[in-house]
C-alpha cells in the first residue's frame, strides 16, 4: 500500500463521485445533436441535482426506515465500486479487498436494496418496477459474471486491476474471445443501466418504465442521491469496460506520479468516445417489448458463454 | 491428552436425550417444557459446538459402546469431519431451541412433554449419526432421525394434509435408506465385517465401486432433497412446526452431505473422476430446478424449502467438482472446492434458520401462510423484520455476509477446472459455473420477493392489523443465528482455518497453500484474488455514513409526510399490489417448459370473473405417479395369489414340497 | 505463449467472426437479413481465403477469393434478394421452439462440435488447427437452422451457409483444396440450387405459400 496507490484511490473516488452527473450530461448532449435538437447544456444534470437537494422530502406515510436508508446504502455501494475500479490506476490498495467477483457483488446489492425500496410503499407501480428490475437483473448479473469470467481466465487473477494490468503487458493480439464478450457487456451495459433498447430514461409512461418506476415514491435529496447513484453506475460500468477491453493508458506502480496525471485525460478521451457511441447506439436501436428484455439478455448470456468456449478452444 | 472430545461430544448427546425423556415427567406442562428444558438443550448446543470446534485439528478417536446387538457393538469415532458437521448442530440448534423456548404454545396438537422428546431424540440421532463408525450404529441412528422427524412433521396429526405430508416424507426417507443400506453391503467387499475400517480395508473393483458410490449417492441424494428425488421436501417442511421445518432444512440435509463425503472420500478407495460429473449434473439440475420453483411459490414456506433444494443443490455441485479434481490428481484444487462446499453448508444452517424461524414469528402473529394474505409486516413486527432481513440478504449472495463467502470460493473453484486433463469435461465445468452464476442472481429475485411480499409494501388484509412482534427468547434465537451469519461473512478467515485442516485430513493433502493474512482471504497467493470484507464493509459504512451526515448537514430540508403517488387514479388499495403470483410471473414466463400450468382463465360471459393458476412439478407426473401406478399393478398381480380357498394354499404347499425334493435329488 | 503471427491472428479472428454469424443467423427471422448475413459469410471466407494464399504463396487460391467474392459475395445474394421480391417472402413465421431454447441448443452443439475437434486438432499440422471446431460448428449450427425453420427460403439460405463452413474448415485445416475438388463441390451446390428453385415454383403453385407445413398434407391415409 505506497502513497501513489492510496493517492491514486482517493483521486478516482472523488472524481468519478463529481465526474458522474458530467457524463451522463454528456450522453444526452450526443443523444441531442444525433436527433438535430439543440443540446442541453453539459452540467445540466448538476443543476437537476442542486434542485432536488433544495426541496422538501415528501415520504409517502407507509415509509418504513428501510426506505430512508435506501437512497445512502445504494449510493454507499456505487462509490465503493468506483473505488476498486481501476479508471484511472492500478495500484489501488482497496482491489486487495474486492475482486472482480466481489464487484459483481456490491452492484448486485444496490439492485436488491434498490428493489426492496420500490416495494416498500406497496403502490403497483413501484411493485411493478422492482419485478422487471429483478426480472432484467437476474439475467444480466450471470452474463457480467461470465465476462469478467472470461478476462479472467485470460489474466489468471479476478483482482481487476491485475487483469487491466495483464492486458496492457502483453503483447498486441487479436482476442476474438474478448471481442465476443465485449459485445456481450455492451448488451449488459445497456440493460443494468436502463438505456434503449431495455428501457427508455426519458419516458413518462409508467407503464413502460424500468428503473424509473422504481425512483416514483422518492423526492427531495432522495431522489438527488437516486439520480447521482444512476449516473455513478454507467460511469462505473463504462470504467469496467475500459479496464476490460481497452486499458491502455492507466497508469501503474511502474510510472509513477507522470503516469497518474497522463491518465486523467486518457480517461476523458475514452468516456467523450464512449458516451458518443452510447448515443449512437441508443438513437440507432427501438425500445424491445418488455418480454423481449429476458431474450436480449439470453443472448447478452450467451455471447458471454460462447466467448468462454472461444478462449478454451482457440487458446488465446 | 486425556481429556477425549470423543467422550465429552458423547456426554451431550446423552444429555439431549435425558432433556428428552425429562419432558415425559410432565408432559402436559409448557412452562416446563419451554422454560427449563429447551433452554437445557440449547445449553447443550452450545457446548457441543463449542467442544466440535476446538477438536477439529486433534487426531481422530474411536470408541466401542457395550450398546447393541451381541457380536455386533457401536463403534464410534471422531475426526475432523465430524466435528465440522457436529459444530454446525450444536450451533444451528442452539439458536433454534432458544427460539423455540418461547414458540410452542398449548393446542399445537401434540403434548409440550412428548414435543420436547421428539425434539431431543431428533438432536441427539443426528449428532450420533456424525459419530458412527460402523454401518449398524450409522443405520440405527438415521432410522431414529427419520422416525423422530416424521414425529415431529405430523406435530397436527389432525390435518390431513400434514397427514399425507408426513407419509411422504417416511416413504421416500425409507426408500433411500434402503439406498444406503445397498451401498453399505456393496462396500464391506466380501469381509462380511460392517465396520466402517473393514470398508476402508476393502478394495472393490472399479464396477463394484461404482455401484456402491451410486447407491450411496442416491440414498443420501433422497434424504438431502436432490432432484428428482426432492418430492417430500415442499410437502414436509410446511407442514412441519417452524422451528422444526429450520432444524430439518438447516441440519438434517447436511447429515446426508456428510454421508456422500464420508463415503466418497474415506470408505472407498477408488475415487474415479467421472463420479463428480454425475454429482455435480444432479447438483446443477436440483440447483436450477429449485430456485425456478422458488419464485412462483405461494406459500411461505414452501418457497424456503424449494429455496433448500437450490442451497443444496449448490452444495452437491461443489461435491461433484472436489471429487472431478481429485480423481483427475490436482489436489490442492480438490481442497479448495471441498472448502467452499463445508462453507456453504455451514452457511446455509444458519442463514435458512433465521428465515424459517421469521416465518414462524410471522405465522404465530397473522395465522397465514399465504403470501397473499400478507403484506407491510415490518411496521409491526419491526424485530423480525430486521432480523429476517439479514438473512434474506445473506442467502442472495450479497457481500460482506455469508453467502457471498462460499458463492466466491466455489467460483474461484470453477475458474480453475478448464486445467482438468479430460477433453469434453474441461469445456463443460466453466458452462457449469454459468449455471451457478444464473442460480445465485435468481435467488436474489426469489429473496426480494419472499421479503418484499410479507414485510414490505401495504397488508393485504384488514385482520394484519393486529400482528404483534415476536418475545424476548423468540429474538434472542434470531439473534444468535443472524450474528452467526455477519460473523461467517466477516471472519472468513479465521472460519477456513478450521475447515482446511479438514479438507486436508480428508483428502490426505499435506498442510499449507492458502495466502490468508487475518483480515484477507486468498486462496492461493493473493496475486490471483483476495477478498477482505472487514475492509470492503467498513469502507462501505464509511462512504454511506458520511454521505448521509454529509446531506443532512448541509441541506436541511423538512421531512413531510404524505399519501403515496396514485398517478391521478385516486382508489388506489392495498389490493393493487404485486402478488406472489405476479412477482414470480416473469420466471413463469421465460422459463415456461419446466412447469406444469393450469390456467382458468375468466370470459368475457362471467357474471364474476375468476382466474386462477396453479403451478405444479412436472417430475410428479412424469415419474411418480407411473412409478407408484406400477407398484399398484404389481401389488395388483401379486394379490392374485389370494384365491381364499384352501384347496389353492394345500396346492402351494405340494407344489413346493415337489419342488424342494427334486431340487434335492 | 508467444503470441502468433499477425496473418495467423486475423484468421482466428475471422473464424470467431464467422461463427457469430451463424449464431446470429440462428436467431434471425428477417429473411432480407438472412441473405445479407450469408454475404458477410461470404467476405470473410473471401479474406480468410486472401490470407492463406498469402502465406503459402499458392497461385490458385487468388483466383478461388476472386471466386468467391463474385459468387458469394455478389452474385448469389442479388439473386437471393431478386428472388424474395419476386416470392414476397420477408419474414419466416415462429420457429419450431422459441429463439432462446434454440440458442441454448446452439450453445451445446457449439460445445460438441469443439469437443469433438479437440483430438482431430492435436493430429494436424498447420497453425491455425484450432479453427477447425470452428468450422464443424458453423456446419452444425447451419444444419440446426435448417431444421428449425419453416419457410423454403430460410433452408436454403442455411443450406448454403453450411457449404461456406466447409470450405472455410477445408481451407483452415488443410490450406485450400485441389481445385478439382472445389470445383466439384461448386457444381453440387449449383445442381441443388437450380433443383431446389424448380421445387420452389412448383410448391408456390400447388399450395400458393412456401410455407413447408402445408407438404405434410401430402401424407397417405390421412
Amino acid at each position: 500500500m505506497t502513497t501513489l496507490g492510496t493517492a491514486t484511490q482517493l483521486l478516482e473516488l472523488v472524481c468519478a463521485t463529481l465526474a458522474a452527473p458530467a457524463f451522463l450530461g454528456w450522453v444526452s448532449q450526443c443523444r441531442a445533436w444525433l436527433q438535430n435538437r439543440s443540446a442541453p447544456s453539459l452540467l445540466q444534470p448538476y443543476l437537476g441535482l442542486r434542485k432536488l437537494f433544495h426541496k422538501d422530502v415528501v415520504l409517502a406515510e407507509n415509509a418504513s426506515p428501510l426506505f430512508r436508508v435506501a437512497p445512502y446504502v445504494v449510493f454507499g455501494t456505487m462509490v465503493a465500486a468506483a473505488a476498486i475500479i481501476p479508471s484511472m490506476g492500478t495500484g489501488l490498495p482497496l482491489s486487495m479487498a474486492a475482486d472482480a467477483i466481489a464487484l459483481v457483488g456490491l452492484l448486485a446489492t444496490a439492485r436488491v436494496f434498490l428493489s426492496l425500496a420500490a416495494m416498500d410503499i406497496g403502490t403497483a407501480f413501484g411493485t411493478l418496477g422492482a419485478r422487471r428490475e429483478m426480472m432484467v437483473g437476474f439475467l444480466a448479473e450471470p452474463a457480467l459474471l461470465m465476462v469478467v469470467f472470461v478476462a479472467a481466465m485470460i489474466s489468471k487473477t479476478t483482482s481487476l486491476p491485475l487483469i487491466a494490468e495483464g492486458l496492457t503487458t502483453r503483447a498486441l493480439a487479436l482476442h476474438p474471445s474478448l471481442a465476443f464478450t465485449a459485445v456481450g457487456f455492451t448488451m449488459v451495459l445497456l440493460a443494468e443501466n436502463a438505456r434503449i433498447p431495455v428501457d427508455n430514461p426519458a419516458t413518462h409512461l409508467e407503464l413502460t418504465m424500468i428503473h424509473e418506476a422504481m425512483l416514483l415514491e422518492y423526492s427531495g435529496r432522495h431522489l438527488a442521491m437516486m439520480e447521482w447513484a444512476a449516473a455513478l453506475k454507467l460511469l462505473n460500468y463504462a470504467c469496467i469496460g475500459f479496464a476490460l477491453f481497452i486499458p491502455w493508458g492507466t497508469s501503474t506502480e511502474a510510472s509513477g506520479p507522470q503516469g497518474l496525471l497522463l491518465a486523467v485525460p486518457v480517461l476523458v478521451a475514452k468516456l467523450a468516445v464512449a458516451g458518443a457511441g452510447l448515443a449512437l447506439i441508443e438513437t440507432l436501436s427501438a425500445k424491445l417489448r418488455v418480454f423481449r428484455a429476458p431474450e436480449f439478455l439470453a443472448t447478452a448470456f450467451l455471447l458471454a458463454v460462447l466467448g468462454l468456449l472461444m478462449h478454451l478452444l482457440l487458446g488465446d | 491428552m486425556s481429556f477425549s472430545y470423543l467422550n465429552a461430544c458423547l456426554t451431550m448427546l446423552l444429555a439431549w436425550g435425558a432433556i428428552g425423556v425429562a419432558g415425559l415427567l410432565r408432559p402436559r406442562s409448557v412452562e416446563f417444557a419451554g422454560r427449563t428444558l429447551f433452554p437445557l438443550g440449547a445449553a447443550v448446543g452450545i457446548a457441543l459446538a463449542v467442544l466440535a470446534l476446538s477438536g477439529i485439528a486433534t487426531p481422530a478417536e474411536r470408541a466401542v459402546l457395550p450398546l447393541g446387538l451381541p457380536g455386533l457393538p457401536f463403534h464410534l469415532r471422531r475426526d475432523a469431519l465430524s466435528c465440522v458437521f457436529l459444530a454446525l448442530l450444536g450451533g444451528a440448534s442452539a439458536g433454534i431451541s432458544i427460539f423455540s423456548t418461547g414458540y410452542f404454545r398449548k393446542g399445537e396438537g401434540a403434548l409440550p412433554g412428548l414435543l420436547c422428546l421428539e425434539y431431543h431424540c431428533f438432536l441427539a440421532s443426528m449428532g450420533l449419526v456424525l459419530l458412527a463408525d460402523d454401518a449398524y450404529a450409522f443405520m440405527v441412528a438415521w432410522e431414529t432421525m427419520a422416525l423422530s422427524s416424521y414425529f415431529l412433521v405430523t406435530t397436527q396429526h389432525r390435518i390431513p394434509e400434514i397427514r399425507s405430508a408426513g407419509f411422504l416424507y417416511l416413504l421416500i426417507a425409507h426408500v433411500g435408506a434402503i439406498g444406503i443400506l445397498l451401498s453399505f453391503g456393496v462396500m464391506q467387499g466380501g469381509t462380511w465385517q460392517f465396520t466402517f475400517d473393514a470398508m476402508r480395508a476393502a478394495h472393490l473393483s472399479p464396477g463394484w465401486a461404482t455401484i456402491a458410490f451410486g447407491l450411496a449417492l442416491f440414498g443420501f441424494g433422497a434424504k438431502a432433497g436432490l432432484v428428482p428425488m426432492h418430492v417430500w421436501l415442499p410437502e414436509a417442511h410446511p407442514a412441519a412446526p417452524s422451528p422444526v421445518s429450520a432444524l430439518m432444512s438447516g441440519v438434517m440435509l447436511k447429515t446426508a452431505v456428510y454421508g456422500v463425503l464420508r463415503v466418497s472420500f474415506d470408505l472407498l478407495d477408488g475415487l474415479q473422476w467421472w463420479w463428480g460429473l454425475v454429482a455435480l449434473g444432479l447438483g446443477l439440475v436440483s440447483a436450477f430446478y429449485g430456485v425456478i420453483f422458488a419464485a412462483v411459490q405461494t406459500d411461505m414456506k414452501r418457497l424456503l424449502a424449494w429455496s433448500s433444494i437450490e442451497n443444496i443443490g449448490i452444495v452437491f455441485t461443489g461435491v461433484g467438482l472436489t471429487i472431478v479434481f481429485q480423481g483427475a490428481g490436482m489436489g490442492p484444487l480438490a481442497a479448495l472446492a471441498l472448502v467452499a462446499t463445508l462453507y456453504h453448508c455451514l452457511n446455509h444452517a444458519f442463514m435458512k434458520s433465521v428465515l424459517f424461524l421469521g416465518t414462524g414469528c410471522v405465522l404465530h402473529a397473522t395465522g397465514e401462510r399465504n403470501l397473499g394474505r400478507l403484506g407491510g409486516l415490518i411496521h409491526r413486527m419491526p424485530w423480525v423484520a430486521w432480523l429476517t432481513l439479514v438473512g434474506v440478504l445473506a442467502i442472495a449472495g450479497l457481500p460482506p455476509l455469508n453467502g457471498f463467502v462460499s458463492e466466491w470460493l466455489l467460483l474461484q473453484a470453477f475458474l480453475f477446472a478448464g486445467d482438468v486433463p479430460q477433453t469434453f469435461v474441461n469445456m463443460l465445468l466453466p458452462v457449469g459455473a454459468a449455471v451457478v452464476a444464473l442460480c445465485t442472481a435468481l435467488a436474489g429475485y426469489v429473496m426480494v420477493k419472499f421479503f418484499g411480499v410479507i414485510f414490505l409494501g401495504q397488508p393485504r388484509e384488514a385482520g394484519l392489523a393486529g400482528a404483534h412482534d415476536a418475545g424476548l427468547v423468540e429474538r434472542l434465537g434470531l439473534l444468535w443465528l443472524a450474528a452467526a451469519c455477519i460473523g461467517l461473512g466477516l471472519f472468513p478467515v479465521q472460519v477456513i482455518g478450521s475447515l482446511d485442516v479438514v479438507a486436508r485430513e480428508l483428502l490426505k493433502l499435506p498442510a499449507g497453500g492458502w495466502g490468508s493474512e487475518w483480515w484477507l482471504l486468498a486462496p492461493a497467493a493473493a496475486r490471483h484474488a483476495s477478498y477482505g470484507p472487514l475492509a470492503l464493509f467498513g469502507v462501505t459504512l464509511v462512504v454511506v455514513v458520511l454521505a448521509a451526515l454529509g446531506v443532512r448537514g448541509v441541506y436541511r430540508r423538512r421531512v413531510r409526510r404524505g399519501p403515496a403517488w396514485d398517478c391521478g387514479f385516486a382508489r388506489l388499495d392495498a389490493r393493487m399490489q404485486d402478488t406472489a403470483e405476479g412477482f414470480g410471473q416473469p420466471i413463469r414466463h421465460v422459463f415456461e417448459p419446466f412447469f406444469q400450468m393450469e390456467r382458468e382463465l375468466p370470459t368475457p360471459f362471467d357474471a364474476a370473473p375468476r382466474y386462477r393458476v396453479s403451478v405444479g412439478d412436472r417430475l410428479w407426473t412424469l415419474l411418480y405417479l407411473p412409478l407408484a401406478a406400477t407398484v399398484r399393478w404389481v401389488a395388483e398381480q401379486v394379490a392374485r395369489l389370494q384365491q381364499g380357498r384352501i384347496a389353492t394354499y394345500l396346492l402351494y404347499s405340494f407344489v413346493t414340497l415337489i419342488a424342494l425334493l427334486a431340487l434335492v435329488l | 505463449m508467444a503470441p502468433l503471427p499477425i496473418d495467423l491472428q486475423l484468421l482466428n479472428a475471422c473464424a470467431a467472426l464467422l461463427l457469430l454469424l451463424a449464431f446470429s443467423m440462428l436467431s434471425q427471422r428477417r429473411i432480407v437479413n438472412l441473405v445479407n448475413l450469408l454475404a458477410l459469410q461470404g467476405a470473410l471466407l473471401c479474406a480468410a481465403t486472401l490470407l492463406v494464399a498469402w502465406r503459402t504463396g499458392q497461385g490458385h487460391l487468388y483466383l478461388s477469393a476472386g471466386l468467391t467474392l463474385a459468387l458469394k459475395v455478389v452474385g448469389l445474394p442479388l439473386l437471393l434478394h431478386r428472388l424474395i421480391r419476386r416470392l414476397n417472402v420477408y419474414w419466416d413465421a415462429e420457429p419450431v421452439i422459441n429463439t432462446s431454447g434454440t440458442m441454448l441448443i446452439g450453445l451445446l452443439v457449439v460445445v460438441f462440435s469443439f469437443g469433438l475437434a479437440q483430438p482431430i486438432t492435436a493430429l494436424a499440422s498447420t497453425a491455425t488447427r484450432n479453427a477447425l471446431g470452428i468450422a464443424i460448428a458453423v456446419i452444425l449450427l447451419s444444419f440446426l437452422t435448417m431444421i428449425t425453420r419453416r419457410k423454403a427460403m430460410s433452408q436454403v439460405v442455411a443450406f448454403l451457409s453450411m457449404e461456406n463452413g466447409l470450405f472455410f474448415g477445408a481451407m483452415s485445416a488443410t490450406y485450400g483444396m485441389p481445385m478439382v475438388v472445389e470445383l466439384g463441390v461448386a457444381l453440387d451446390v449449383l445442381v441443388a440450387m437450380l433443383v431446389l428453385g424448380v421445387f420452389f415454383f412448383q410448391i408456390r403453385e400447388q399450395f400458393d405459400s412456401l410455407d413447408l407445413h402445408h407438404l405434410e398434407s401430402l401424407k397417405e391415409g390421412e
